[in-house]
């Protein structure tokens, strides 16, 4: 054991002589960007805008780090305790509600210019707003979109839905109806996560399921409106036969090959799957993007921005704001747009003709743009424990067929609400 | 009792099965790696691709520094490997042959240690290494895996130390060898099966370790394979397939090659050591 004792020690010293170590930080401010770009082209456009401003800024380097959208949560909040955070944080809004309340993001009111804060709608800046303070830019966001066989939809005389005249929930039903049979499908809902997916869609329906009282303490009610949406897919898949239920675990990258394959006449997806629709349909398959169904709430749905963020413990705040605007400038900010497939929150850069061409379906999606708001759950604590918990397996077994809707809003209500009162005691 | 053909033949299929199973996982990755984007969106799939490429490679390594990580996660497993056995093989001895309290403990402790999960360790681990200078380096992520890897090569060690029959060290003694001696010329090389089986062990473990080297390891040139494999995966798990898969087999081979130098020696130990009880 003597020995023992002796070795662990030793080998500590050697290992930490190894070790490279320190800063490298050469009397010039060194920022650390830590980047969850992941698409060749988003991460070639993010390397290079942080050339371009290493170039033209001597004195302010920054140090472009390749993080990972898997366990980022775990690896930030680590790395805040230890405080050994990146001064630049690139994240999601719907993540950053613990490390704002938790005190480990700089509130930016007073860091960020004004060109940039009245470039992003109002709306958009509700996302990051926690408690009074901005804790991140929200900069990129994409609207959930249905992707159509456009040969099918021709072929079928159904009515094509434009964002001025979209199809009703009740409309969209009907039609992916009349598109199914033979083991096809007028649909094919993506629902690995259905928790999101139901409750920013349901906005278009007037529903809001989060109901803050004058304490400000928020509760869950499952009403009319919120059920619109969770109904016509439960219809769609036990009733009419008109939605395939083999995809109801899975991811949207998953329902791909079903849909070249013919198998399913729509998808709804994120406005950047395109990227991989334009990558892996066949040869002269051709395709469409139509805005998701209306309600009450008319084209209306919850995003949650991508976001940059300044860590609190950041010694260079105000360099990190200065570069955060650079990234965002309105050309800047249409290259992230394009190397991410996604739309800007900018409105200046919404409006570049790169954006606006109908190739791709881009125009239908900016189109989209004035109707996306902040996804209903974003500012409630305790929501992903929430989800997780309470609303995933329920939802799920809504959909299967194995509970019913009154099952399900006694769940997502009872226990969901004793959940929420946990965290705001 | 023989066995007679039918049963064998059976035998046989179930195996042929059974291996199937096992290699169906890294066939398709390698079906997958040299498929182009328009085959992996196919609705019939096949196993061999129609329209074979090398885009998929081409583009992995444009896009992410695999050289390099792969280096740095060698570095990682190879040192955990070695400094885990180093530390486990003296401590297996003292437990396996020792009868003492704290032999008990030990094997106690080893037992406990597996039940802790990551995330319960990740903070305070993150929080020593700070103080001990050694967050972002790769000598920092090789001290967790060892001591990650420690107990069960320790557990593991120590079955191959009871294995040895102590009347060999005896008879040793007998002939007049000292401690040293008898440990270096009867025991380790008797140990040797058990010491390789651990090391690959404790090179595996690490080798395709990620949550530990993703929260430790801070900047890009840092990062081992298993953290830059991420990089080809998005937000709600939306992944750009071809080079992942392309990444993902390249980054098996090193533990496939590791295995199949040293798989011969364990099987070999372990049949002689089977031939002497």
């Amino acid at each position: 054991m003597r020995h023992l004792r002796l070795l662990v020690p030793v080998l500590l010293l050697l290992l930490a002589g190894c070790s490279s170590g320190g800063t490298r930080d050469d009397g010039r401010i060194t920022l650390r960007f830590q980047s969850l770009a992941w698409q060749e082209e988003s991460v070639a456009a993010n390397k290079d805008l942080v050339k371009e401003w290493n170039a033209t800024h001597p004195d302010v380097r920054v140090e472009y780090v390749q993080g990972t959208w898997d366990s980022v949560h775990d690896q930030l909040l680590t790395a805040f305790e230890g405080g050994e955070a990146p001064d630049i944080i690139h994240d999601a809004s719907d993540d950053l509600a613990d490390f704002a309340y938790g005190g480990y993001l700089a509130d930016l009111t007073d860091l960020l210019p004004a060109r940039l804060k009245s470039d992003i709608p109002r709306r958009s800046w509700e996302t990051t707003t926690f408690g009074g303070g901005i804790y991140g830019v929200p900069f990129l966001q994409e609207p959930r979109v249905l992707i159509a066989d456009a040969k099918w939809l021709k072929r079928s005389g159904v009515r094509i839905p434009t964002p001025e005249r979209p199809w009703t929930w009740a409309e969209f039903r009907r039609i992916t109806e009349d598109l199914s049979g033979r083991g096809e499908y007028g649909v094919a809902w993506p629902l690995k996560e259905p928790v999101s997916a139901t409750l920013n869609l349901s906005l278009s329906a007037g529903g809001q399921l989060f109901h803050r009282g004058p304490d400000g303490k928020v509760t869950v009610r499952f009403e009319a409106a919120d059920q619109v949406v969770p109904r016509t897919v439960h219809a769609q898949i036990g009733t009419d036969r008109s939605a395939s239920p083999t995809t109801l675990g899975s991811g949207g990258s998953d329902t791909l090959p079903g849909f070249f394959g013919g198998r399913y006449a729509m998808v709804p997806l994120g406005f950047s799957y395109r990227q991989q629709i334009v990558q892996q349909a066949p040869k002269g398959f051709e395709w469409q993007v139509l805005p998701a169904p209306a309600g009450a709430g008319g084209l209306t749905q919850g995003v949650s921005p991508q976001t940059l963020s300044i860590a609190e413990d950041s010694p260079h705040q105000k360099e990190a704001a200065a570069f955060i605007d650079f990234l965002l400038r309105p050309r800047n900010m249409v290259r992230l747009a394009l190397g991410d497939w996604m739309l800007p929150t900018g409105t200046r850069a919404l409006n570049d003709p790169a954006l606006r061409t109908a190739e791709h379906g881009w125009s239908a999606g900016t189109a989209l743009a004035a109707h996306l708001r902040p996804a209903p759950a974003q500012t409630v604590r305790g929501y992903p424990e929430w989800k997780d918990k309470v609303a995933t397996p329920a939802f799920q077994e809504y959909y299967s067929g194995a509970i019913d809707i009154r099952e399900l809003r006694e769940r997502l209500e009872r226990d969901g609400n004793l959940v929420l009162a946990r965290y705001q005691r | 009792m023989r066995t007679g053909t039918p049963a064998r033949v059976g035998q046989y299929t179930a195996l042929l099965a059974y291996l199937g199973f096992l290699a169906f996982p890294f066939l398709w990755l390698v079906s997958t790696a040299f498929k182009p984007p328009r085959e992996l969106g196919s609705l019939h799939p096949t196993w061999i691709p129609e329209d074979p490429t090398l885009d998929n490679f081409r583009q992995a390594f444009d896009e992410q520094p695999l050289l390099h990580a792969a280096l740095n996660s060698l570095l990682a497993a190879l040192g955990a490997a070695v400094v885990a056995v180093l530390i486990a093989t003296p401590m297996a001895y003292v437990v396996a042959r020792r009868r003492t309290r704290l032999a008990k403990a030990v094997t106690g402790w080893v037992v406990v240690s597996q039940a802790f999960p990551f995330v319960l360790l990740i903070i305070p681990l993150f929080l020593v290494l700070k103080h001990l200078r050694l967050i972002n380096s790769v000598p920092g992520l090789v001290l967790v895996y060892v001591v990650w890897a420690l107990p069960f090569a320790l557990w593991m060690l120590a079955g191959y130390v009871r294995a040895v029959p102590p009347e060999l060290e005896e008879a040793a003694a007998v002939d007049g060898a000292g401690r040293l001696r008898t440990l270096v010329s009867v025991t380790a090389p008797l140990l040797a099966p058990g010491i390789v089986a651990t090391a690959l062990f404790a090179f595996i473990t690490a080798w395709n370790e990620f949550f530990f080297a993703l929260v430790l390891l801070k900047t890009p040139e840092k990062q081992t394979l298993p953290v830059v494999l991420t990089h080809f995966i998005g937000a709600e798990g939306v992944a750009d397939l071809g080079p992942l898969a392309a990444a993902a087999f390249l980054a098996t081979l090193p533990s496939l090659v590791v295995f199949a130098l040293i798989q011969r020696r364990i099987t070999g130990g372990m049949l002689t050591g089977a031939v002497k009880s």
